[in-house]
C-alpha cells in the first residue's frame, strides 16, 4: 500500500494490563477517534493471539467499548499460573501492555496528523 | 440520610492510598482539600491486593498482636487529628488479617496524639480461615480443595456493615476484606440512603469507587511514558478525590498544587484496569455494567464519569482461599564487556546442568529479555546473542514444596563466583514462602457481616 505508513501502536493508543489470577486485561485506548477504526481493524483477537502464541493463552476475548474509543483484551491462562505460581520476575504480567502497544499499525496517510509522539523510537528488537 | 425531597448535598471521598506499600505522605494533601471544600466527605485507604491477607495471617501467626496493614501508623498519624476535628470519616480494609489490632493501634494513636477517643467500627465476617468455616469450603472449593493447610480464607464481602457502621456513628470503620470498590460505596449509602436494590445508583458509586481504589493510578501514576505520556511533579503525584452526587455519577479531582493529571485518557486507563467483561463487572453490591459509559472533562485535572447502569447482586460471594504451597528461590549474577551475555548463558547452562531433574527452572537474561518470555521458554539456549548488550544480569527461579531443595539454587548461583565463567559479580538472592492461591463461590446467604465498636477499655489497655 502506497497510500498509508507502518507505525507503531503506541503512537495511535494507550494502554495498561491488570490481572487477576491467571488472567491478564490490557486495555488499549485511541488518543483520538479518527483513529479507533484502524485500532478495531488491526488489534484483532486473532492478531493478538499470534502477538502472544509463546504464552499460549487458552482464549483471547476482545470487548469494544467505541463510546470510549477503548477495547478490552482479555487472555486467559497467559500469565503461567499468575502472581502465586509464575516464576517469572513480573508475575502479574504488568509489562505486557508494551508488547499489544508495540504492534505494528498500517496507518492511512491522511490519519497522520493524529498519531502521538515522536516518530522516530528504536524499532522494537526481538531477539527470538 | 435525608428525608426531605431536596436531593442531599453531594459527598467527597479521597483515596490516600492504593496498595499496601503505597506513599505514606499521601493523605495529608487530600485531607487539607477536603477540609478547605467543607461539604460530608470521607477518607479511604485501599491496603489488600490478592495476597495481602495471606501474607498477613503469617505475619499474624508470628506476632498475635500483627496481621493489620504494618504502616497503618504512619498513613494515619498525619491525618487523624484533622479527620476527627473535621468529621471525615475514615474507611479502610487495613484490618486485613487482624481488624481488631488495627483498631487497638488506631486508639493508641489517637491517645498518643492527645486526640478524644475515636469511634472504631470493626467490619466482620470475611474471614472463613476458623474451623467452623471448613465444611462449607470443603464444599464449594470440591475437587481444588488443596491438600496443605489453609493459611487464609476470606470472603469478598460488600458494602453493607460499613454503610451501617457509618450510619452508627463511625468515625472510623476498619475491615478485613471488603471488595475494594465497597469501600466508597459504603459510604455512599450511609451518606444518600439509597436502596440497596437502586442498581444504577450503586453501580456508579461501585465505579467511582473502582477509580479510586488504586490511588494515583487515576491521577498520572502509572501512566507516564516521556515523549509521549508527560506527567507533571511524579514525585509529588495528588491523590484522587471523588464529588459522587445523588445519582451516584462522579468527577475526579485531585488537591490543588499537587503533581499528576487527570484527563480522560488516565481516567479510561483506570476505568478498565482489571475489568473483564465490561457489561459484569461482578462485586459483591451490584454488578456493574460500563459498556455505555462516558468520560468527559470539566475542567483542567477534573474529569467526570457517566453512563454506568447497575444490574442485581450476584447470589454468590467471591472466596480466596490461600495454603502454603512450598518455597520460591530466585539468584542473580551480573556479566558485563565483551560477550557478556555468552557467559551469562554458560553460567545458566551449568546451573541448570547441576540441578537437572529436580524442578522446572526458568532462565532470564535482564538486559536482553527477562519479563515477556513464559516459564518453560528455552529462547535463551537458542538465541542469538551476538547484537546483545554488554551489560546483562543472569536470573535463575525455581520453585519446590522443600525449602532446603528449593535453596539449592542460591547456593549454586553463589558458587559461579568460583566456579562459573569469567567476571562473574553481584550476586543475590532472594527465597521466600510461596502461597497457593484458589477461589471458589459460597451463597452470600452463607456468609454473615457485620461490625461491632472497638471495644474503649481494651484500647486502653
Amino acid at each position: 500500500m502506497t497510500d498509508s505508513i507502518t507505525t507503531p501502536l503506541y503512537r495511535l493508543a494507550h494502554g495498561r494490563t491488570g490481572d487477576k489470577g491467571n488472567r491478564s486485561n490490557i486495555s488499549v485506548i485511541a488518543w483520538h477517534p479518527a483513529l479507533w477504526e484502524v485500532i478495531c481493524e488491526q488489534v484483532s483477537e486473532a492478531a493478538v493471539a499470534a502477538l502472544f502464541a509463546d504464552r499460549q493463552p487458552s482464549r483471547v476475548q476482545r470487548y469494544l467499548l467505541p463510546q470510549l474509543q477503548a477495547m478490552n483484551l482479555v487472555l486467559d491462562e497467559v500469565l503461567d499460573g499468575g502472581v502465586n505460581d509464575a516464576l517469572n520476575l513480573d508475575s502479574h504480567g504488568k509489562t505486557l501492555c508494551f508488547r499489544v502497544l508495540q504492534m505494528p499499525i498500517a496507518l492511512p496517510l491522511h490519519l497522520q496528523a493524529h498519531l502521538v509522539g515522536p516518530a522516530d523510537a528504536e524499532p522494537p528488537s526481538t531477539l527470538e | 440520610m435525608q428525608t426531605d425531597k431536596t436531593p442531599p448535598a453531594a459527598m467527597l471521598i479521597g483515596c490516600a492510598a492504593g496498595f499496601s506499600g503505597d506513599r505514606v505522605d499521601a493523605a495529608a494533601p487530600v485531607v487539607q482539600a477536603l477540609v478547605a471544600l467543607q461539604q460530608p466527605a470521607f477518607l479511604i485507604f485501599e491496603t489488600l491486593a490478592e495476597r495481602t491477607l495471606a501474607l498477613a495471617q503469617l505475619a499474624r501467626r508470628d506476632d498475635p498482636e500483627a496481621g493489620y496493614e504494618p504502616l497503618l501508623v504512619e498513613l494515619l498519624r498525619p491525618v487523624l487529628a484533622d479527620c476527627l476535628a473535621h468529621r471525615i470519616r475514615i474507611v479502610s480494609n487495613f484490618g486485613a488479617a487482624n481488624p481488631q489490632g488495627a483498631a487497638r493501634a488506631i486508639a493508641a494513636l489517637a491517645r498518643s496524639l492527645g486526640l478524644r477517643a475515636p469511634r472504631i467500627a470493626v467490619v466482620q465476617g470475611d474471614d472463613l480461615s476458623g474451623p467452623a468455616h471448613r465444611p462449607m469450603l470443603a464444599q464449594a472449593l470440591g475437587a481444588q480443595m488443596p491438600e496443605q493447610p489453609l493459611v487464609s480464607a476470606n470472603a469478598y464481602i460488600g458494602a453493607r456493615p460499613i454503610a451501617e457502621a457509618l450510619q452508627a456513628g463511625a468515625d472510623i470503620v476498619v475491615c478485613g476484606r471488603v471488595a475494594d470498590p465497597s469501600l466508597v460505596l459504603g459510604p455512599a449509602m450511609a451518606h444518600f440512603g439509597w436502596a440497596w436494590d437502586d442498581w444504577d445508583r450503586l453501580a456508579r458509586a461501585t465505579m467511582a469507587g473502582h477509580l479510586l481504589e488504586c490511588g494515583t493510578q487515576v491521577s498520572g501514576g502509572y501512566f507516564a511514558d516521556p515523549g509521549y505520556k508527560e506527567v507533571p511533579g511524579m514525585d509529588r503525584l495528588g491523590y484522587p478525590i471523588a464529588e459522587i452526587d445523588d445519582s451516584g455519577n462522579c468527577s475526579i479531582f485531585k488537591p490543588e498544587g499537587t503533581g499528576g493529571c487527570i484527563t480522560t485518557a488516565t481516567v479510561k486507563e483506570q476505568l478498565l484496569y482489571e475489568i473483564h467483561d465490561p457489561c459484569c463487572y461482578l462485586t459483591p453490591d451490584v454488578v456493574a455494567d460500563i459498556s455505555q459509559a462516558q468520560v468527559r472533562a470539566e475542567g483542567e485535572n477534573r474529569v467526570r464519569l457517566e453512563g454506568v447502569i447497575g444490574h442485581p447482586r450476584p447470589e454468590a460471594l467471591k472466596v480466596n482461599t490461600c495454603y502454603a504451597s512450598g518455597w520460591f528461590a530466585e539468584a542473580e549474577i551480573s556479566y558485563a564487556g565483551p560477550r557478556a551475555a555468552e557467559r551469562a548463558r554458560l553460567a545458566a547452562q551449568t546451573v541448570a546442568q547441576r540441578l537437572e531433574g529436580i524442578a522446572p527452572l526458568r532462565s532470564d537474561l535482564i538486559g536482553v529479555t527477562s519479563v515477556w518470555g513464559n516459564d518453560a521458554s528455552d529462547w535463551l539456549a537458542g538465541a542469538d546473542l551476538s547484537a546483545a548488550s554488554q551489560d546483562v544480569r543472569l536470573r535463575m527461579a525455581w520453585q519446590h514444596a522443600d525449602k532446603a531443595t528449593a535453596a539449592r539454587l542460591p547456593r549454586e548461583i553463589n558458587a559461579l563466583y568460583c566456579c562459573g565463567p569469567a567476571g562473574g559479580g553481584g550476586v543475590r538472592s532472594h527465597m521466600r514462602q510461596r502461597l497457593g492461591m484458589v477461589s471458589c463461590l459460597v451463597p452470600q446467604a452463607l456468609i454473615t457481616t457485620g461490625f461491632t465498636w472497638a471495644a474503649q477499655e481494651e484500647a486502653a489497655a
